[in-house]
């Protein structure tokens, strides 16, 4: 059981999780992840971990709400456990001084590219920071990464906030205004990594992305993450979770990704309707409803 | 307390007292086998619960006074810890039970589980001299039997153990590796805790083996027991990034670790279209239905492909490999076929689950690999194509190697495919603990009768330093590694050629 000693929204559908794992906080590093599973019935997924304070023995996740396990775990609030989380999983970001770094996040991928941004800043670089949402509530961040970046830049797909665009548009800016870039690292959704990499490879920008593939075990031993890279198998858990992106197989990534999406809605469905069903009932404590089973219960 | 004897024991002592048996050998070498009560084939092709029903006490007891109580017990030489057969049978014969299971367990700690899934025609059943009359001993089954029969009868009391030493051993791992090795040292009054990557404790155990050979209350029943005895389990750790040897033994103040990290990385073939939606790994297919329950979904959140109606097929002969396509057919899988490059006879799955997978109505296309995946275009596995094979001459493994027919391509359709083919090593604990030695395969290097690594303190053993082996094997290094470690504790020396020391307590 790990307890979680903060919970609070960051954005609509976006959860900041401070959770008590003093032997991850001690060894995380930039770039790294973690898998959690909330309760007994639970799945495993992979989250991004934003920063870790080794004194307190936290780590901080950032949760978007997309699927079952996402929601519910959105639903958990302070004072909460989760059964399990594991980790620091996968090779940390390799940090050096490399001249200027540019790190792109989009969405909530920013909470991935935010500590190795810090990193790249501590090693004496350059960072130039892009990041980006649907609109200007799904944009986070944004104070953490003005903190350890020289510029930042934030884009909006609607224009509800900063400028209108996608954080592609903002890239070829800097590239058409002849901005040397040394690196970039690109965290986000796969369509935003995938158009990056082709952006950066015209260029020959060395260009780092952060993978997110299915993943269960995390230790290299299921060998569900493999992605393609310059037409070989590579695990995303050991290998990974960053790559070359101009190596990486796109197309294979987002098949793989939607290999579970009808047992995926299916469970979505499901725990929509128990949530609504149950809602009068749905009083008590998260915590209890998990352990009692990992029933649907939820605070909404 | 009488655990301090060695694994390669060729002789044991003939016990003195007078066989309580009441049949003479020439008539107990008639004695026909007892069979094993098994589900019928069509009920347990439909569900998950065990294949095996266990024997009762007079099965138990029939099938133990066939045991021939030879002068120089060949089952005992040829088991991996050196179980006392002759003696736990013959306590059977006496009705003893629970003086059996106490027999067993000074030399295996996880009976239960052995008694299901270790391969004994290869050991001790291998070796019964029954078996050049006819049919070897039912020591398998037997020692199920006495280890369920513990099981129902358990009580703390019944747990021996030696005074503290003070030291304390860190376990890498909760396979049967890890685990015997915890059950060794426990009893020999060390304090264990062992780290175990994954949720649940078992390692291979739970992930790997499904519940119809192995249920899960058998581990945990088991694992419970190592509790009582002191043990203390850590899930959630994977030793190398949570926490590293070096921290182990300079930070947390373990005298001594134990790497037993297991079998690693799956293998893939390297042919077209191994990423297609419906290809799995065993290692992932297995773990999903094993440790996540995916064969419960939706009660149970991990998601699986549908089999329902669907043709599968896993590519590979070993137990691995069967254990994959059985649960398929559990999960509703019209046609489920092996594919295996050599024939029948180079199989290295256990015969009892070749035979098992036949009734179920497995069919087995031998002298088959597979040379692409196919796919619908939309990123799906449709089938696999395959080349005949046949066999040429002896390969470096002894078996003979399977050579292809020229233009013998056949497509199998399918709609899933497993590959259980074996592993590499994994190597997370290697590449974070300096000087510690490799082969060129990435596997540890380890002495072969104390364990000991390249580094002073660490011992390893089991599939991390020998390849993809058996649990009995991994066990054996387990009970190896338990040995030198006491030693290496009595002694503090680090010494390859140090003599063996009289237990601490």
């Amino acid at each position: 059981m790990f307890k979680i000693v903060n919970a609070q929204f960051i954005a609509p559908g976006i959860k900041r999780f401070m959770i008590e794992a003093p032997r991850i906080a001690r060894k995380q590093q930039p770039g790294q992840f973690v898998i959690i599973r909330i309760c007994e019935q639970g799945e495993r997924i992979p989250l991004t971990i934003e920063r870790s304070d080794p004194e307190r023995g936290t780590v901080n996740i950032v949760v978007q709400s997309i699927g079952k396990t996402t929601h519910l775990l959105n639903s958990l609030e302070t004072g909460d456990s989760i059964l399990d989380i594991v980790g620091p999983l996968g090779k940390p970001s390799e940090i050096a001084s490399y001249g200027t770094v540019v790190t792109i996040g989009g969405g909530v991928g920013t909470a991935m590219a935010y500590p190795t941004a810090a990193a790249m800043k501590r090693a004496g670089n350059r960072v130039i920071s892009i990041i980006g949402g649907r609109n200007k509530d799904l944009v986070i961040l944004e104070d953490e990464m003005r903190g350890v970046s020289d510029t930042v830049f934030v884009t909006t797909d609607d224009g509800s906030y900063a400028d209108k665009g996608l954080v592609t548009d903002k890239l070829r800016q800097l590239i058409e205004n002849g901005t040397r870039i040394d690196l970039v690292l690109a965290v986000g959704p796969i369509p935003m990594m995938r158009a990056v990499a082709e952006m950066t490879r015209k260029e020959r920008i060395r260009t780092m992305v952060s993978l997110n593939p299915i993943m269960i075990d995390g230790t290299g031993m299921c060998g569900g993450c493999r992605v393609l890279v310059e037409g070989k198998s590579e695990f995303a858990c050991v290998d990974g979770p960053e790559f070359d992106a101009h190596r990486v197989d796109f197309a294979v990534l987002v098949q793989r990704n939607a290999m579970y999406r009808d047992a995926e809605k299916r469970s979505m469905d499901q725990y929509r309707l128990e949530v609504e069903t149950r809602k009068p009932e749905a009083k008590q404590a998260p915590t209890e409803a998990v352990m009692a089973g990992c029933a649907l219960e939820a605070k909404q | 307390m009488t655990t301090e004897k060695t694994t390669t024991t060729t002789t044991t002592t003939t016990t003195k007292t007078k066989s309580k048996n009441p049949v003479p050998n020439r008539e107990r070498i008639k004695m026909p086998r007892q069979h094993m009560p098994e589900q019928l084939p069509v009920l347990r092709a439909q569900q998950f619960t065990e294949v095996n029903l266990g024997y009762s006490e007079e099965l138990a007891r029939q099938e133990a006074i066939r045991c021939l109580e030879c002068a120089k017990p060949t089952c005992v030489a040829d088991c991996p810890v050196g179980v006392k057969v002759k003696e736990f049978v013959q306590l059977i014969v006496e009705g003893d039970f629970m003086g059996a299971a106490a027999k067993i367990r000074e030399d295996n700690v996880l009976p239960a589980i052995t008694g299901r899934v270790c391969p004994q025609e290869d050991h001790c059943e291998g070796a019964c001299l029954l078996k050049k009359k006819g049919e070897s001993l039912g020591i398998g089954y037997l020692e199920r039997f006495v280890a369920d029969y513990e099981q129902q009868h358990f009580d703390v009391k019944h747990i021996v153990k030696a005074p503290p030493t003070g030291k304390k051993v860190a376990i890498v791992g909760s396979g049967p590796s890890g685990l015997t090795a915890a059950g060794d040292l426990v009893q020999k009054g060390h304090s264990v805790h062992v780290f175990e990557a994954l949720h649940e404790v078992g390692g291979v155990l739970v992930y790997g083996i499904p519940e119809f050979r192995l249920p899960k209350k058998i581990i945990r029943q088991q694992v419970d027991y190592m509790r009582a005895m002191g043990v203390d389990f850590e899930t959630d750790v994977v030793v190398g990034r949570t926490v590293t040897i070096d921290e182990l033994l300079e930070e947390e103040g373990f005298d001594a670790v134990f790497i037993a990290t297991g079998a690693g990385l799956p293998q893939f073939m390297g042919i077209s279209g191994e990423h297609l939606n419906g290809v799995y790994s065993a290692n992932e297919f297995l773990t999903r239905i094993n440790l996540m329950h995916a064969y419960e979904f939706p009660k149970y959140d991990e998601p699986m492909v549908d089999f329902r109606g669907k043709d599968v097929a896993v590519i590979g002969g070993g137990n691995t490999a069967l254990d994959a396509i059985r649960s398929a057919l559990r999960l509703g899988a019209r046609k489920a076929y092996v594919l295996y490059r050599r024939s029948e006879a180079e199989m290295p799955a256990r015969a009892e689950e070749a035979k098992h997978a036949k009734e179920e109505g497995i069919e087995f296309q031998v002298l088959t690999a597979p040379v692409e995946f196919l796919s619908d275009g939309k990123g799906w596995l449709t089938g696999v194509r395959c080349l005949k094979m046949q066999l040429g001459e002896p390969d470096a493994s002894g078996r003979r190697r399977p050579v292809p027919i020229e233009g013998s391509e056949f497509d199998v359709p399918l709609s899933v495919a497993v590959i259980a083919i074996g592993t590499t090593a994994n190597p997370i604990v290697q590449s974070t603990t300096p000087g510690l030695n490799t082969n060129k395969r990435g596997y540890i290097v380890a002495d072969a009768t104390t364990q000991r690594t390249s580094r002073q303190g660490v011992f390893a053993g089991g599939d991390i330093v020998t390849g993809a082996a058996t649990v009995i094997l991994a066990m054996g290094a387990g009970r190896r590694a338990a040995q030198g470690i006491n030693e290496y504790l009595a002694t503090g020396q680090w010494d390859q050629t140090i003599p063996a020391l009289p237990n601490p307590a």
